[in-house]
């Protein structure tokens, strides 16, 4: 259970990040955490204890159980999309200091229109 | 096996902080590094080495394309005291840490506890490889029972890419061309 | 960006080939060992990256690259559409997605119906989409940020 609230904090501290913070990077560094930590969450409700990665091979006996594949299956495809989305918020943020010239969000607002 | 976890996880606790903390954007995004590299320890310990291999990969391109953007623009972090807002936000803050606690304890009362999960609807995906004939079940689960999430994906990834294509080329392409 | 020294350039001459060469070994096996489409389409997307980033980038040829790497990952997905519609035509119009190649045994290279050609479709889709950023983002940045 202590597990569970650890990877809970870790969330904490990325909303915690895009909340406070007035950097755009920092931002995005803890938007990335707050993703790491979900996913890391999904795969811990999946383990079984003294479980096998679920791939069949001859010298693997049949008879233990394996942990489950499906949260596998989903993160795998939401890390690699955390990848591109991750890249779009950077472009974002270089198109924005070639325009303001900084990455302060205050600066940022106070240009209106 | 649990002791181990809750060593990496503190570690990347540790290592978040730091990040967000830090004076330096090039040690933010270093230390960030540290919560990605331990993320994939944690996969390895939780039987999970195909997210383990992705994972590393795209840790190390996230860090590439990052050190490459802060390496272009500035390094230094602009905000560091706190403005007059500051005591209004910490009370905010612990109201909603305390309501998300809540929530959070809520949730995980459906939970069984760590390494007792039940899986009363993946036993078909586990008996998948008469099925399927994949050995690794991940890919059986990942291409057969749930391709129409891949495809999804293709979809996101081709979208995220035409994005970043859109929002950084200054000019179009010629017409000739 | 600049390129760096020889040696650099030497070393990257000899390993991006050999990393190259585990990303195809990576998808081909994906249905029997750890790995697949998205681990070695990843993996290729390394290779490139080293590339470009020991031989420094020169904008006119980063840009022919990028209109082959965007008609590959169109081609890809067009790729993955097809063989999901044969499933669907081949099922009369009730099965998305219908394996519909001989499965053979379990543990065998050849085996699996679809899902070797589904790796290789979406390994091939992965990695035109990671090199396509990174170029967008190291090249086109300088332009944006002068």
């Amino acid at each position: 259970m202590i597990v569970y609230i650890l990877c809970f904090l870790l969330f904490l501290i990325g909303l915690y990040g895009v909340v406070v913070k007035r950097n755009l990077i920092k931002i995005i560094i803890s938007l990335a955490i707050m993703e790491y930590s979900v996913n890391l969450f999904l795969i811990m409700v999946g383990y079984i204890s003294a479980g096998q990665a679920p791939i069949i091979n001859e010298e693997v006996s049949r008879t233990g159980p394996f942990v489950d594949p499906l949260p596998q299956a989903m993160i795998l495809t939401a890390i690699v999309i955390g990848l591109a989305t991750t890249s779009l918020l950077l472009a974002i943020a270089i198109r924005l200091y070639g325009k303001y010239g900084t990455f302060d969000i205050r600066k940022i607002n106070h240009l209106k229109g | 096996m649990e002791v181990y976890l809750i060593i990496v996880l503190v570690l990347m606790i540790l290592g978040s902080l730091y990040s967000l903390n830090a004076r330096d954007l090039l040690s933010a995004v270093v230390s960030y590094g540290i919560v990605g590299f331990g993320l994939v320890i944690c996969f390895l310990l939780l039987q999970a080495p195909d997210l383990a291999i992705v994972q590393v990969l795209v840790e190390v391109i996230t860090l590439i394309i990052m050190i490459a953007v802060i390496k272009n623009t500035t390094r230094k972090e602009l905000f560091t005291g706190y403005d007059a807002k500051a005591f209004v936000s910490a009370i905010v803050a612990v109201i909603f840490t305390i309501l998300f606690f809540y929530v959070f304890d809520k949730m995980t009362g459906v939970l069984t506890g760590f390494g007792q999960h039940l899986t009363r609807m993946s036993t078909a995906y586990l008996e998948g490889a008469g099925v399927t004939g994949s050995a690794n079940l991940v890919t059986g689960v990942v291409f057969d029972f749930r391709a129409y999430d891949t495809l999804g994906e293709a979809t996101v990834l081709f979208t995220a890419v035409v994005g970043v294509l859109t929002v950084l080329r200054l000019k179009g392409k010629k017409k000739g061309k | 960006m600049q390129g760096m020294t020889i040696i650099v350039k030497k070393i990257t001459q000899i390993m991006a080939p050999v990393i190259f060469l585990f990303g195809l070994y990576v998808i081909v096996h994906g249905h029997l060992s750890p790995g697949g489409g998205f681990a070695g389409g990843v993996i290729l997307a390394a290779a490139f990256i080293l590339q470009i980033l020991s031989f420094g980038s020169i904008l006119p040829s980063l840009r022919r690259e990028e209109v082959w790497l965007e008609l590959l990952e169109s081609t890809a997905v067009m790729g993955f559409l097809v063989i999901s519609g044969l499933g669907l035509l081949l099922a009369s119009f009730r099965i998305f997605f219908l394996n519909f190649i001989n499965r053979g045994t379990v543990g065998q290279l050849l085996s699996g119906g679809i899902i070797p050609l589904e790796n290789i479709v979406v390994g091939a889709e992965v990695c035109a989409a990671i090199t396509t950023i990174f170029i967008a983002l190291t090249v086109y940045q300088d332009e944006v940020t002068q």
